[in-house]
């Protein structure tokens, strides 16, 4: 038990002085955006397919769940407003960043992992570079930067599915935007962006943190992948819970608590 | 350029070479150096020095520890105790960024080649020198063609590691490590894995870079014919330190039965060979 918790602690301090020294080298010397380039590509461009389904089965469940509960209620329109305000505040960023934690962070982690073990990390320090220069940051650079464009993509076709289904059901469709616009505000649709920034930082530096770490051998690799996704996973939920105790609080102090409902 | 030419430094920024031999400087000492990993001692005390100048090979058996000495020697892995010193300084206590200086001294052939995958052959060779020269890129493609010709390895700057073959990718990683005109180079089992002719084109490579580039080499290798092709002195490494450490005629004749089983391929060896005579 004691070696389990000392190998924890030690884990956590060798995370903190990976993440400080990719953090001092954004701060100090990043021009490499030769480097940063193909990175933005691998993020940005090539998870455009997984959020896009993700996002628009998304919206169009919450519809088909929602809208019959809504109708019971001679309600139906007013299923707008919780379908679009659970997208853009919730499952937009978070499914977002589960999806990305799932197609991006396990492939950094396999990619960092198997540059671990056929030794080209240790050429980069032979070669007398950094590799948290070269690798990680840019990689950290790319899911920080692109994750919330990434989720607002996944907002987009997540309202435009459960239009899609509002419209299948018959609900009226002007009431169905209005009371949307009429609920959803813009810390609502900034919340959700600032989530998923946070997201985006830690499945990179999990990641990356990972691959690094990653043991010797096809097993070592795999297991670096599987435990990248998981951790930032865990890490996704957790980060949400208090990212939105955090706004809420905000919220409150600015502008006083409001229900959807009055 | 043929690989019968004789290599060109661009820019010229040589030092006058030193000759290697018993009187010449030692560059690199380690001395009672420990390295554990988990449960396996690699080193118990481990105390062996480099001169200026000379071709050494270090022998030894799988898991003795030969590429570990290697990154030692470069710091990418610290020793547990003991001290290694490089050029008369103590570099066993550096941090990451003070060993950057030091590295860019050095070349290093990794056992695989280690050629990062996501750049092409060019952007292998030219990384060094993007990274710590501020040349034009005109004088970038001119060093990197010089140094891929050297290793007869032209026209192919615009693939892929995974395009090439396993000799090949070892003749592009020493293009790599030798493109910064290094002091030292380390081969980290240059010859394994590749054909005998393929093998000994890397020996022929590595006592060409020896002549014209007159570095200081540290081979690792169990493969006995690269051993006496290229070294000057044989070091050979056992049971957590050095056994046997001489130049090639005296390690052949060395008496103890565990460098005799090695040099001969043979574990059922049972005596050495008597001195001065072949066993």
């Amino acid at each position: 038990m004691g070696r389990f918790v000392a190998g924890q602690v030690g884990g956590l301090g060798e995370f903190t002085r990976f993440t400080a020294r990719m953090l001092r080298w954004i701060l100090t010397d990043f021009t490499r955006w030769r480097l940063l380039r193909p990175q933005l590509y691998e993020v940005g461009v090539r998870s455009m397919p997984v959020i896009v389904f993700t996002g628009l089965f998304v919206g169009m469940v919450l519809a088909v769940q929602s809208i019959p509960q809504f109708e019971a209620v001679g309600r139906a329109a007013w299923s707008g407003a919780i379908i679009n305000l659970s997208v853009v505040k919730e499952l937009g960023p978070v499914l977002a960043g589960v999806m990305i934690a799932g197609r991006v962070g396990g492939a950094l982690a396999a990619g960092l992992g198997t540059m671990k073990v056929t030794e080209q990390i240790d050429a980069l320090r032979a070669l007398g570079a950094d590799p948290v220069r070269h690798l990680v940051v840019p990689r950290f650079l790319a899911c920080f930067l692109l994750i919330p464009f990434l989720t607002i993509y996944c907002d987009f076709v997540g309202i435009v599915g459960g239009y899609v289904v509002a419209w299948g059901f018959g609900v009226d469709v002007h009431e169905y935007w209005m009371h949307s616009a009429d609920v959803i505000e813009n810390f609502d649709i900034f919340a959700g962006l600032l989530k998923s920034a946070f997201f985006g930082a830690a499945i990179a530096l999990i990641s990356c943190f990972k691959g690094f770490q990653s043991r010797q051998g096809a097993e070592g690799v795999g297991r670096a992948a599987t435990e990248a996704f998981v951790v930032s996973f865990m890490v996704i939920l957790i980060l949400d819970l208090f990212i939105v105790l955090f706004l809420q609080g905000v919220y409150d102090a600015l502008w006083g608590r409001v229900s959807i409902f009055v | 350029m043929s690989a019968n030419e004789p290599i060109r430094r661009v820019p010229d920024t040589a030092e006058p070479p030193q000759t290697a031999g018993p009187g010449a400087e030692v560059l690199i000492r380690l001395e009672g150096v420990r390295k554990r990993f988990g449960g396996h001692e690699v080193f118990r005390d481990l105390t062996v020095g480099f001169r200026r100048g000379e071709t050494a090979v270090v022998l030894g058996s799988s898991g003795v520890g030969k590429s570990v000495m290697l990154k030692l020697i470069l710091g990418l892995l610290k020793p547990d105790a003991g001290r290694i010193w490089i050029d008369g300084a103590e570099v066993t206590a550096l941090g990451e960024s003070a060993l950057i200086p030091l590295r860019t001294r050095f070349g290093m052939l990794f056992q695989g080649a280690a050629l990062f995958d996501f750049l092409t052959v060019y952007e292998n060779v030219a990384f060094a020198l993007r990274e710590h020269k501020r040349w034009s890129e005109d004088t970038i493609r001119e060093v990197v063609r010089q140094k891929l010709a050297l290793v007869d390895m032209d026209g192919t700057e615009n693939l892929y590691p995974e395009e090439l073959s396993g000799g090949m990718r070892k003749r592009v990683g020493l293009a790599r490590a030798i493109a910064m005109d290094p002091e030292v180079i380390l081969y980290d089992e240059p010859t394994t894995g590749l054909d005998p002719v393929t093998a000994d084109t890397i020996n022929e490579l590595i006592l060409r870079c020896q002549r014209e580039l007159r570095t200081t080499s540290i081979v690792v290798t169990h493969d006995m014919a690269s051993a006496y092709k290229v070294g000057d002195r044989l070091v050979m490494l056992d049971e957590g330190g050095v056994i046997a450490d001489g130049p090639p005629e005296a390690i052949r004749r060395h008496p103890d039965i565990r460098v005799q089983r090695f040099i001969h391929g043979n574990a059922s060896l049972s005596a050495a060979p008597p001195q001065g005579g072949t066993p």
